[in-house]
């Protein structure tokens, strides 16, 4: 127990005469939070827009006024040639381009049906689907108006969909992102930070000298790691509470459980670090495999931005080997919807195993490394 | 150049000496493929879904099939009471539970106005948002259809429709749109991090120090240093380039040679981000936190990577500009799925090249004036 503070004691002194590595484990993940907060947004809106009205009807002012009233385009071009819009979309200038075909109020006037044409830049898909269901949503709308004009009395609509909203009523990206930030950067530092921490000594050689110490080296793991745990979940919290003031977080759980998640998810994250540097030689190594092994499948995999749903079936598989996932769930459970214990309690279980088993096979590496 | 020569031949002789990194430079970049390539999409598909049927009627049958049947929704579980909504939800076993009241059918049946409810589960703000939009959709739509039967024939015409054409990528493949960013994604591992890992590596053991008395100039060094990270960088390239062509089926619309050349644009900046981030830092645990928090997420997050600039506050987009990542990722996606040639994206191709060689030009001064 002596020997493990002392470690602790030494390592704190080295992390705290390296002030660059405190103050980016400390104050990087606040400016990030910043940042990110505000960039991370996926509501989709300002669309930029071109139109080619060949109709110049009311219709079709009526058609394209209610496109820019929606909020969700800004016209930003009007062409007349067919040659102009492969030259806006292919640079960039616009995303979207509505055109209306000529004699689209004559068709309706005389009790036909009609089109109008919105063509939508595809490479990013979430963008396009998005634009596409405010196109249909807008287009429907005003036929409805356009056939109440003509029927002379309004059609009520058959069934309409009331919707609520539960635990997010604004649906504010922020607050989903905070928890997932938090278990990102978590993850960076934890795993990380540990593992080259670690494998830091056995370039230089001073592990050899350690072997030598009359410490144990579990003793010494132990007490090398835990600055590194204390440290992150330092940074974790102060996340989060950054995260409340200035997102508007909200805090409907028990901040007793929130801390104990966390805790444990930081435990698996060092553990996995530990385990890391029993097999890596150099910092670099350590490096890239912490990078493909933790840092993105925390980044693609733990449902931090996307949906683990709409993965196909084998990935969501392999997303049950990835803590974070279960971390993630927790977090946003008390968080947002102040679940207890009760609720959790699978993730609990699951990041508790996960826990065990890079714990269990870091010290089978650490035994082997001893002999 | 000699000298250079045999700088870059012991450091690829230290790379094979370690077997497995040089195995990592292959299995990486293809890790990074997979996982973005099947996992990082926004779509949002099979929605698990609670429906509480008060109603029972063939009417809410009918609509409840409606949702099953769209690709968006999977109804997970059917109850008469809502009973179990608050704990599906809280659970996050489903996401939205659609509660159809007594009397729907009747009133469908009778031709009154019927309302259904939609309770969401709003923690993922994004997707929800997307879930209610296609939850309105397919109500509206099926709606309208009821409509368009009670009206007498003459009436059921004149109905304005839209019709949709997407370019570049129809079937709307998140895919098609994330794979070629990998690209960039590798480049700036293996060419930015891993470049200031080696050089501050040699600092660390006091190699440098001795490199720095043999005869080799401060820029030799840093041409041997950087060259076979820059070599390993092109191999990766050609290697995403082909897996993303060959199994991910992402069209080649443009001139590959084109996206090479740029490429070497591009990399003229992450090497020097690299070069400085090493002038920068004392340690390896150091160089990598500079370059993952300063470098490599800020490029992630706000280069339009996965959200796109146009949704960001001005003054993050203002931001943006500084990152060559942008300008790259405009070039790789446009030549890659639209086709288009130097005649469009010159602007882009000037703005990375100006960067890089105002970044690689700071970073070789600074380190000159260590080195001395």
């Amino acid at each position: 127990m002596k020997g493990i503070l002392a470690v602790a004691v030494k390592e704190f002194r080295q992390i705290r005469r390296d002030v660059r590595t405190l103050a980016l484990v400390l104050v990087m993940p606040l400016f990030l939070l910043l940042l990110y907060g505000y960039a991370l947004n996926f509501d989709i809106r300002h669309v930029r827009l071109a139109v080619q009205d060949r109709d110049h009807s009311t219709v079709s002012r009526e058609v394209l006024a209610a496109f820019v009233n929606s909020g969700y385009f800004d016209l930003v071009a009007t062409v007349s040639r067919e040659e102009e819009i492969r030259r806006l979309v292919d640079s960039d200038r616009v995303r979207a381009v509505l055109v209306i075909p000529e004699g689209t109020a004559r068709r309706l006037g005389s009790g036909r049906d009609a089109a109008v044409q919105v063509i939508v830049n595809g490479d990013n898909a979430n963008t396009a689907s998005a634009v596409l269901g405010y196109a249909n949503a807008i287009v429907r709308g005003v036929s409805t108006q356009l056939r109440t004009e003509r029927v002379g009395q309004a059609v009520a609509p058959a069934v309409t969909l009331e919707t609520r909203v539960w635990f997010n009523p604004e649906l504010q990206s922020t607050i989903f992102l905070v928890p997932g930030l938090i278990a990102f950067i978590a993850m960076f530092t934890a795993v990380v930070l540990t593992a080259l921490s670690i494998v830091r000594e056995k370039e230089f050689g001073t592990m050899e000298q350690i072997r030598m110490a009359p410490i144990g080296t579990p003793a010494y793991v132990v007490g090398k790691v835990l600055p590194y745990l204390l440290l992150s979940f330092v940074s974790s919290m102060s996340i989060l509470l950054a995260g409340m003031l200035i997102f508007g977080m909200p805090m409907r759980g028990s901040w007793l459980l929130l801390m104990a998640t966390t805790a444990l998810f930081l435990v698996a994250a060092l553990g996995f670090g530990l385990f890391l540097s029993t097999i890596a030689d150099s910092q670099q190594f350590a490096f890239q495999i912490a990078l493909i092994t933790s840092f993105l499948p925390t980044f693609v995999l733990s449902g931090f931005i996307f949906p683990i749903a709409s993965m196909p079936v084998a990935l969501q598989y392999v997303t049950y080997v990835v803590p974070a996932r279960y971390y993630l769930r927790a977090l946003r459970g008390i968080v947002l919807k102040g679940v207890g214990l009760q609720e959790v309690l699978p993730q609990v279980v699951a990041l508790t195993v996960f826990a065990t088993i890079v714990l269990g096979l870091a010290s089978v590496g650490l035994a082997r490394q001893r002999d | 150049m000699h000298r250079i020569l045999s700088l870059i031949v012991k450091e690829f002789v230290e790379l094979r000496r370690d077997p497995r990194a040089l195995r990592v430079v292959i299995v990486a970049p293809v890790i990074q493929l997979t996982l973005l390539g099947y996992a990082a999409t926004l779509d949002i598909r099979d929605v698990p879904m609670l429906v509480v049927d008060q109603d029972r009627t063939a009417q809410s049958r009918e609509l409840v099939s409606r949702f099953d049947a769209s690709p968006y929704f999977t109804v997970t579980r059917t109850r008469p009471s809502t009973a179990l909504v608050d704990e599906e939800l809280l659970t996050g076993r489903a996401w939205m539970a659609l509660v159809i009241p007594a009397g729907y059918g009747d009133r469908v049946v009778r031709g009154a106005a019927a309302t259904v409810q939609a309770l969401v589960d709003g923690t993922d703000g994004n997707s929800s948002n997307i879930v209610i939009g296609y939850a309105a959709n397919l109500v509206a739509g099926y709606g309208a259809e009821l409509v368009a039967a009670r009206l007498p024939p003459a009436m059921r015409q004149g109905t304005l429709g839209v019709e949709i054409r997407v370019w570049f990528n129809p079937e709307m493949e998140s895919r098609y749109f994330m794979v070629p960013g990998v690209l960039a994604l590798v480049l700036l591992v293996m060419t930015t991090i891993l470049t200031a890992m080696a050089i501050v590596r040699e600092k660390e053991l006091g190699t440098l120090e001795q490199l720095n008395v043999t005869p080799i100039t401060p820029g030799e060094l840093m041409v041997g240093k950087l060259l076979p990270y820059g070599l390993i960088g092109l191999v990766d390239v050609v290697l995403v380039m082909a897996v993303a062509i060959f199994w991910f089926q992402v069209p080649m619309r443009g001139n590959p040679v084109l996206l090479v050349g740029l490429t070497l644009v591009y990399l003229l900046t992450t090497l020097g981000l690299g070069l400085f981030v090493s002038t920068i830092s004392r340690t390896q645990q150091q160089a990598m936190m500079t370059a993952a928090f300063f470098v490599m997420m800020p490029m992630i997050y706000l280069s339009g990577f996965i959200v796109p600039i146009e949704n960001m506050p001005v003054a993050i987009q203002q931001i943006s500009y500084a990152l060559p990542l942008r300008y790259y990722l405009v070039i790789v996606r446009s030549i890659f799925l639209k086709g288009v040639g130097i005649e469009t994206l010159w602007p882009q191709a000037l703005a990375l090249l100006g960067l890089g060689v105002a970044i690689f030009g700071l970073a070789v001064l600074r380190s000159g004036k260590r080195a001395r």
